[in-house]
């Protein structure tokens, strides 16, 4: 039964994708005006000193100053107990089995570490100058106070399923949250509008746009061999997918994950060792990230231009404020809401303040070598040129690496997404099934066509929806300050207590 | 002197035998058994958010299954020859967690089968006995 169900849906999305690559230019022609009126009102910006602020991205680090400041910093005094939860060093025996802080951390960060980091940086560096490094590594450490805060919520406002399963995120705590504070009818709506965004966006960034990324790395290793087959790339990936999310072959997905961090560690090394090759000219790379961050010299709006540019990213590339992590958090069975958000607090720190500021040295260190080394490429092109300046065999590997963190991207986003859905029609089995083949049809269309308007959609969607977030940790911040305080005072009274190390 | 002995069970003709044997002890000394069935697992693995959500439901399936279908029919059989027994499922490492729980109970001794692997295959795979050797508290007996 199952074979023939999967025989049938592979025709279908064969069928559907030879279709679809035709008339591409058909929908890309409808939904462009949809695209650039949504993408204009999302990404609405205001002109400030000749450079331009979005104001969405105004919206998320105006959140991030002030939750660091309203928890009274504590993202850096929350650090070393986040390395003690996650160590399991406060970890009750008797819970083994259960999820651990670890685990929780290690699938959300293979949620986030993705092609942003290794592309999205070029991207800054190219626009904004080697300064936007400096406002990239302060966007990562104001975001671990908007994660702390969107995880702690999401465990203390989660459903818990009759089944014993978990769900929880925004539209949870946005719905509920809202409620105790007497705006049901609002929190309601909130809630629905995250839902409905977060869907939609697990079909474009969190699919879409990672098939696309994926068939375009192949084929840049391939040399151009698998030009014009990104459906066949698409088909195989969607497939898959298809046996990991639907299939429940979890030992697939089991491999990536143990290798995404295994390939996070293996770049970071070899990044390093790029770095230090270039050792003579390290102070002066360094020299640039500085001046370039307070003078923007060369950048379009100067030193606010480089703020933006390198914000923006941050964004982008760790989800701070975006509130998916939020959802992956929330399956730990804890009694402290807290400890999750405290664990939480390590993602941006990973994510953004290390990979991405040693993806940003590596160009940063080559461009001070040779400012030509990249030629006309950009973004992860950028990335892999820098890198082949010193290690020549490096891009074959770095696409191998795309690839996978494509891939756990795919299936971290099918899941936010699958909760949204949940959200929206029920947590019944068969509109979860029907959700799951929409998704994999969606695979094979992002590698086959250039949907360029339906992806800015997507991608509007996903900022979009840090606007009903956002006001939503606002309002419910006060209650994370007092969980935050009397875990606080527990730790210290002993009350909650260490069974290892100290 | 605590009248405990601990044994581990996995389902193995191994640890059936330690446990007939550690039955034998019990009843020459009138002590009591610990049946403890450890789950391999470790905080440290990397899982998907799917596996996340349901590992609650599949912790609780999996003890339920190491109770039915491995410890009850070991248990029973012990029972039988009149010796106080209690069984326990415990997810972890398996020979730290047969030592921690040998220290919390108390325990006098631990029993355990061996599987009478190659040297190779104890060299890929690692030896359960051949650990709890090496860090139990308490003397180990190693039942062919």
């Amino acid at each position: 039964m199952k074979r023939i169900i999967l025989a049938a849906v592979l025709t279908l999305l064969t069928t559907a994708t030879a279709q679809a690559a035709g008339i591409d230019e058909t929908i890309n022609t409808a939904t462009a005006p949809i695209a650039a009126w949504v993408g204009k009102i999302v990404f609405f910006k205001i002109p400030v000193f000749g450079a331009e602020l979005p104001l969405v991205v105004l919206w998320l680090v105006v959140g991030a100053v002030f939750f660091t400041f309203y928890m009274g910093f504590f993202n850096i005094r929350g650090f070393k107990h986040a390395i003690e939860l996650v160590r399991g060093d406060y970890a009750n025996p008797k819970d083994a089995g259960e999820v651990s802080h670890f685990q929780a951390l290690a699938t959300a960060v293979s949620g986030t570490v993705g092609i942003g980091n290794i592309g999205g940086v070029a991207v800054a560096v190219t626009v904004g100058g080697p300064g936007a490094t400096f406002w990239l590594i302060m966007a990562g450490f104001l975001g671990m106070s908007t994660k702390f805060v969107e995880c702690t919520l999401g465990v203390k406002y989660r459903n818990e399923n009759p089944d014993g399963s978990v769900s929880g995120g925004p539209m949870y705590y946005l719905r509920k949250g809202f409620a105790e504070r007497g705006m049901e009818g609002l929190g309601k709506f909130l809630g629905m509008f995250y839902a409905i965004g977060i869907f939609i966006g697990a079909l474009g960034i969190g699919n879409m746009f990672q098939s696309n990324q994926a068939y375009v790395q192949l084929n840049n290793v391939a040399g151009g061999t698998l030009d014009g087959l990104g459906w066949l790339v698409g088909l195989v990936m969607a497939g898959i997918v298809f046996l990991v999310i639907v299939g429940g072959i979890k030992s697939i997905a089991r491999v990536t994950e143990k290798i995404v961090p295994f390939m996070a560690i293996f770049y970071c090394v070899f990044a390093l060792i790029v770095i230090f090759m270039n050792a003579a000219v390290i102070p002066e790379a360094i020299a640039n990230i500085f001046t370039g961050a307070m003078t923007g010299e060369g950048v379009a709006g100067g030193a606010l231009g480089a703020l933006i540019i390198g914000f923006q990213r941050a964004v982008f590339s760790n989800e701070a404020g975006i509130g998916s992590a939020s959802i992956a958090h929330s399956a730990v069975r804890t009694n402290e809401p807290v400890t999750e958000g405290t664990v939480s607090l390590l993602e941006p720190f990973i994510d953004t303040i290390v990979i991405c500021t040693i993806t940003a040295l590596v160009i940063g260190t080559t461009a001070a070598a040779d400012p030509n080394f990249a030629g006309d490429a950009q973004g992860i092109a950028m990335t892999s040129a820098a890198f082949e300046r010193q290690i020549s065999w490096f891009p074959v590997p770095l696409a191998i690496a795309g690839v996978l963190f494509a891939f756990s991207t795919m299936i971290s986003w099918s899941y936010y997404g699958l909760k949204g859905w949940a959200y929206i029609f029920g947590e019944d089995q068969r509109g979860q099934t029907i959700y799951k083949l929409i998704f994999c049809a969606f695979v094979v269309l992002g590698s086959t066509v250039q949907l360029g308007p339906i992806l800015d959609i997507s991608d509007a969607l996903v900022f979009l929806i840090c606007v009903p977030n956002i006001l939503g940790l606002y309002f419910l911040a006060p209650i994370v300050k007092r969980e935050l305080q009397s875990y606080l005072a527990r730790i210290e009274s002993g009350e909650i207590k260490r069974f290892k190390g100290g | 002197m605590s009248n405990t002995f601990l044994v581990a069970v996995d389902g193995s003709e191994g640890s059936v035998r330690a446990a007939e044997f550690a039955t034998e002890r019990a009843v020459a000394s009138k002590a009591k058994l610990v049946l403890a069935y450890v789950i391999e697992w470790s905080p440290y693995s990397f899982h998907t958010p799917d596996e996340l959500a349901e590992r609650h439901k599949r912790r609780e399936e999996e003890i339920e299954r190491a109770h039915s279908t491995v410890l009850e029919p070991v248990s029973q059989s012990v029972k039988d020859k009149g010796v106080d027994v209690e069984a326990v499922v415990h997810h972890g490492h398996p020979s730290e967690t047969l030592v921690d729980l040998a220290k919390d109970r108390g325990a006098a001794q631990i029993f355990i089968g061996r599987k009478g692997q190659s040297r190779v295959a104890s060299l890929l795979f690692g030896s359960v006995a051949g650990s709890l050797v090496q860090t139990s508290p308490v003397p180990v007996t190693v039942v062919p």
